[in-house]
């Protein structure tokens, strides 16, 4: 296709793709250096019969003029990276002359919001990603052994938990494992302790919302195996067969090697998705003790008095680092093989 | 050809009998369970005292003198204005849908039919697109929206849902291009078509099926989305899932967790016709860019 042509075939989703992914990646980036505005403060003298107060109250005119003046707000350099609710390199420093223990520096880290997020995030990531593929694999292999007749439904009802919103998927388990709904009660009455409660405790909390991870993926993960295992070739299996080796053995010599390139599409994409994990955090009601990268700029953006644009951008500047390094080895793969190719 | 040499032991299918049927049971009695207890009282599907109440129904029968009520479904659909939010998804979703399409199609079909370099790369940046989270893109969204005073209104919306849209679509319609012989257009070509002739008229009546497909991805992702639909509509025009928090927040009232529930189950309904219409269409794309790339 000669330049002109393919210049006007892409050019309508090309402006799309430009203006809406990578203005606002550029826009994101500008807002990360600022900061808003400090509120003008002045002194206002009370008097009443009993004398005269002085007290500081916020200027809201004088406020509003300057907020109009540079809606973006004042600029701030590095600073909002690397202040208390993000990279916290001050008080990382003082932690560490500070602390005895390295177990103890690691914990107050670990309690900054930044780093709490990141390691809810990356916690998520570790062990949702494999299990979503352990799983897809093997109700792949179990659906593939089934007759042939009843596969429609039953994939029809595996694909179930994939389709819905992950807000609607996650509020949908929680009604059920909530102190009040049908699992939720019944596991107080087994364990005879009428506090037990998805919120009561953080580690159950993180396991709850890791299940729910690995509930929703798996089914995209099924999926794309059971398409790739009906292109295993028959033959190599039946030689297999004769030759002796066990089920297992034919799964690990011949399957996986067959559908490998797939898997490690499947883990990229889940990897990606596991990376941006937020609305079962708002589905759950989990905000307090599991927040994510994804929560916390949607926290930024929904704060009550003022927008913490500066903030929010800061955050996700890092998070888009964050998929830079997950998605470089892939892209440097690629790139090889491009190469190669050529 | 199947010789029947792969023989499965007795235990063997039992267990994969049990397996699966396990796996169903987790995968589909939760929507089951929710459907059951929409039609339930507050007090019922979240029993204090017995869980057993939502079965039984104790308190439904107490307080509206039934087994079933529908009086959360009227509720929300009503005083809830949950109709306002279908009203808004059913617009965004139409729009999103065609659109992005339109684009797609274009866009897939010159990256398919491209030989040089560059459509590599334009495919790689697609890649990366996708990889975005969408919450960081809505960041840099809001600002200039507030400044250009275009936040809170639909077609801003349906604008953004269709541009983060976009890689996915290209790459799936892009994959299914390449399928289509070269000889097809080619020939075209030499009659006297122009490119966009070829396409228009030799190759969009073989691609229904691939535009099925990217049609049915781009709808459940404008009809599920939450964070862009949550951040970039003002209250009155939120669309369903956004609506579905709203309910969520101001739980102290009686009826509102209700609510929830029977949007919830208002919401997945047709979602779940579509699919079990169209499942095959679903399954070819998720499987797609896999299999053949």
């Amino acid at each position: 296709m000669p330049n002109k042509t393919f210049f006007w075939f892409f050019l309508p989703t090309g402006l799309a793709m430009i203006l809406f992914i990578g203005l606002p990646i550029i826009s994101t980036g500008i807002q990360s250096f600022y900061a808003q505005h400090d509120q003008v403060v002045k002194e206002v003298k009370k008097c009443d019969p009993f004398g005269c107060t002085v007290s500081i109250v916020v200027d809201n005119e004088e406020t509003s003029k300057i907020r109009e003046a540079k809606p973006l707000g004042k600029f701030n350099g590095f600073g909002t990276y690397t202040d208390r609710n993000h990279l916290a390199v001050d008080e990382i420093k003082k932690f560490w002359n500070e602390t005895e223990s390295f177990g103890v520096f690691v914990d107050q880290v670990t309690n900054l919001p930044f780093y709490k997020a990141l390691i809810f995030t990356l916690t998520y990531c570790l062990f949702v990603t494999p299990n979503v593929l352990l799983l897809g694999f093997i109700i792949a292999l179990s659906l593939n052994a089934v007759a042939r007749k009843i596969r429609g439904p039953l994939i029809f009802g595996t694909i179930l938990p994939m389709i819905v919103t992950p807000l609607v998927g996650s509020l949908v388990l929680f009604w059920m494992i909530d102190s009040q709904g049908i699992i939720g009660a019944n596991i107080q009455n087994l364990m005879n302790d009428p506090y037990l409660s998805l919120k009561s405790s953080k580690t159950l909390t993180w396991i709850t919302i890791i299940i729910y991870g690995i509930w929703h993926h798996s089914p995209f993960a099924f999926v794309v195996f059971y398409a790739a295992l009906q292109t295993v070739p028959q033959e190599p299996i039946e030689a297999a067969i004769i030759d002796g080796a066990s089920r297992f053995q034919r799964i690990k010599h011949i399957v996986l090697p067959h559908i490998y390139p797939v898997v490690t599409f499947v883990a990229l994409i889940s990897l990606m998705d596991n990376f941006r994990v937020f609305e079962p955090i708002i589905g759950f009601s989990a905000e307090g003790s599991a927040q994510s990268l994804s929560w916390l700029i949607y926290d930024n953006l929904v704060n009550e008095e003022v927008i913490l644009f500066g903030s929010a951008a800061a955050t996700s500047m890092m998070t888009i680092i964050g998929i830079a390094i997950l998605l470089a080895p892939v892209l440097i793969r690629t790139w090889k093989e491009f190469k190669t190719a050529r | 050809m199947d010789y029947g040499l792969d023989t499965k032991s007795t235990r063997l299918k039992t267990f994969n009998t049990i397996f699966i049927i396990t796996w169903l049971l987790i995968a589909c009695f939760p929507f089951i369970w929710t459907f059951w207890g929409s039609f339930k009282v507050r007090a019922d599907f979240f029993s204090r005292s017995d869980w057993w109440y939502a079965i039984s129904a104790f308190n439904t029968l107490i307080e509206t003198g039934g087994q079933f009520t529908t009086n959360a479904y009227t509720q929300a659909w009503t005083e809830g204005e949950f109709w306002k939010a279908s009203k808004n998804t059913i617009i965004v979703t139409v729009f999103v849908v065609s659109i992005s399409l339109f684009l797609g199609t274009l866009g897939a079909y010159a990256l398919s039919r491209s030989t040089e370099k560059y459509a590599f790369w334009i495919l790689m940046a697609a890649l990366i697109f996708r990889a975005m989270p969408h919450i960081t893109l809505v960041s840099g969204y809001l600002f200039p929206f507030f400044e250009l005073q275009i936040w809170g209104i639909l077609p801003t919306t349906i604008v953004v849902l269709v541009a983060i849209n976009q890689p996915f679509t290209l790459w799936l319609l892009y994959s299914f291009f390449k399928t289509v012989p070269k000889e097809l257009d080619e020939s075209a070509l030499i009659d006297g078509c122009s490119y966009f002739q070829a396409f228009r008229h030799i190759i969009m009546p073989v691609m229904w099926p691939g535009v099925i497909t990217a049609g049915l991805f781009s709808l459940m992702l404008a009809y599920n989305d939450f964070t862009v639909t949550a951040l970039l509509l003002n209250q009155e025009n939120h669309t369903m899932v956004p609506k579905i928090q709203s309910y969520l927040g101001t739980n102290q009232h009686e009826g509102n967790l209700m609510w929830a529930v029977s949007a919830v189950v208002s919401a997945t309904a047709p979602l779940f016709m579509l699919v079990m219409f169209f499942q095959r269409q679903v399954i070819s794309g998720l499987t797609a860019g896999a299999v053949k790339g």
